[in-house]
């Protein structure tokens, strides 16, 4: 191929060599169509994937059952009865949280607010989930 | 050799010998490339784990290019078994995927090459191949290590790093192939411009 070319270089006018030689540049014209395509995807991905919208409702479930869908605009304790005894449910600004739960570990409460939307506060004892959902609903791990 | 075998014809003799062509040594030499930059790489510390910079894959793109896509598959399969052995990953989930990465980066690139090679280079092979790496990768990693929804958030950051080493092992493999530094010569000859 080296002496292929060192021929043709020597053979051929000199805007020829410069064509042949700028066929051998790193970034071609593909090469910039592909790089701006790779680009966009992966701006389409944090996009679609990362995307936090902020939440709107917050739906809690009883066992199988939705309980109830309460809009995050209002200031508002529910308290629900579920399988082991009453559990609190706060909203404020936007956010809702476990407050008080009669279950022996606590980690849905631990969990704290919960602003955004596809986020989810689960109490296995006594069977209640919170799940925030924005204006549209994203992917739906908790149905999975 | 002991010649045991008198009576048969000379051809008969032989074939305890396994014959090696030219092109046997080249992937050989090639493969071993290959491996030494997957362990070099298996011993660098990465920030995320799954994030690497595959450089091991500049040498099957140089491959591919100079000797052909036969030999940049050898190549490329024979480095994931061999690379696995030493590193006692054979058969992991580990190995396996690597393997299922290289094999639809090995898809991808034997469709991209078919690409006007005007106006695609190493650089659009790189890329497309890494994404096609991931992919892969990403495939195993949600049907079968962790079959939940959360990996969906790892896609981003997986892809951004391929776009991103693709496009650096592409202008490696492109300085690598027409500066006509040999890569399997001892003695690196400087570029002739």
């Amino acid at each position: 191929m080296q002496t292929l070319r060192s021929i043709c270089m020597f053979k051929l006018p000199h805007y020829i060599k410069t064509r042949i030689k700028s066929k051998t540049h790193v970034m071609r014209a593909g090469d910039w169509c592909v790089l701006t395509a790779g680009i966009v995807l992966v701006a389409v991905l944090f996009q679609q994937l990362w995307s936090h919208d902020g939440a709107t409702r917050v739906q809690i479930r009883l066992g199988d059952t939705i309980y109830g869908t309460y809009s995050l605009n209002q200031q508002r304790d529910i308290h629900v009865e579920g399988a082991i005894g009453s559990a609190t449910v706060s909203i404020m600004n936007g956010k809702a949280r476990f407050s008080k739960s009669p279950c022996h570990n606590q980690y849905c409460v631990h969990q704290g607010w919960l602003s955004r939307s596809g986020q989810a506060a689960l109490c296995l004892p006594n069977q209640l989930s919170l799940e925030l959902i924005g204006e549209t609903k994203n992917y739906d791990s908790l149905n999975y | 050799m002991v010649n045991l075998l008198h009576d048969k014809p000379i051809d008969a003799r032989l074939t305890m010998q396994i014959k090696t062509t030219i092109e046997d040594h080249r992937i050989a030499k090639l493969a071993a490339l290959a491996i030494a930059l997957h362990m070099l790489e298996a011993v660098v510390p990465s920030p995320l784990p799954g994030v690497k910079p595959g450089i091991a894959n500049i040498v099957t793109l140089y491959v591919l290019f100079k000797h052909g896509f036969a030999c940049a598959a050898w190549v490329s399969i024979l480095r994931v078994f061999a690379s696995s052995l030493l590193l006692g990953q054979f058969l992991s989930p580990t190995f396996i995927l690597s393997l299922a990465g290289a094999l639809l980066s090995l898809g991808v690139l034997w469709l991209s090459m078919h690409l006007p090679k005007k106006h695609f280079g190493t650089v659009s092979l790189s890329i497309l191949a890494a994404f096609a790496h991931i992919a892969g990768q990403l495939i195993i990693v949600r049907l079968w290590l962790i079959p939940h929804a959360s990996v969906a958030y790892l896609v981003p950051i997986v892809a951004m790093a391929a776009l991103f080493f693709g496009l650096i092992n592409g202008i490696i493999a492109h300085k690598l192939l027409y500066n006509e530094i040999s890569i399997t010569d001892t003695s690196l000859r400087g570029s002739h411009h």
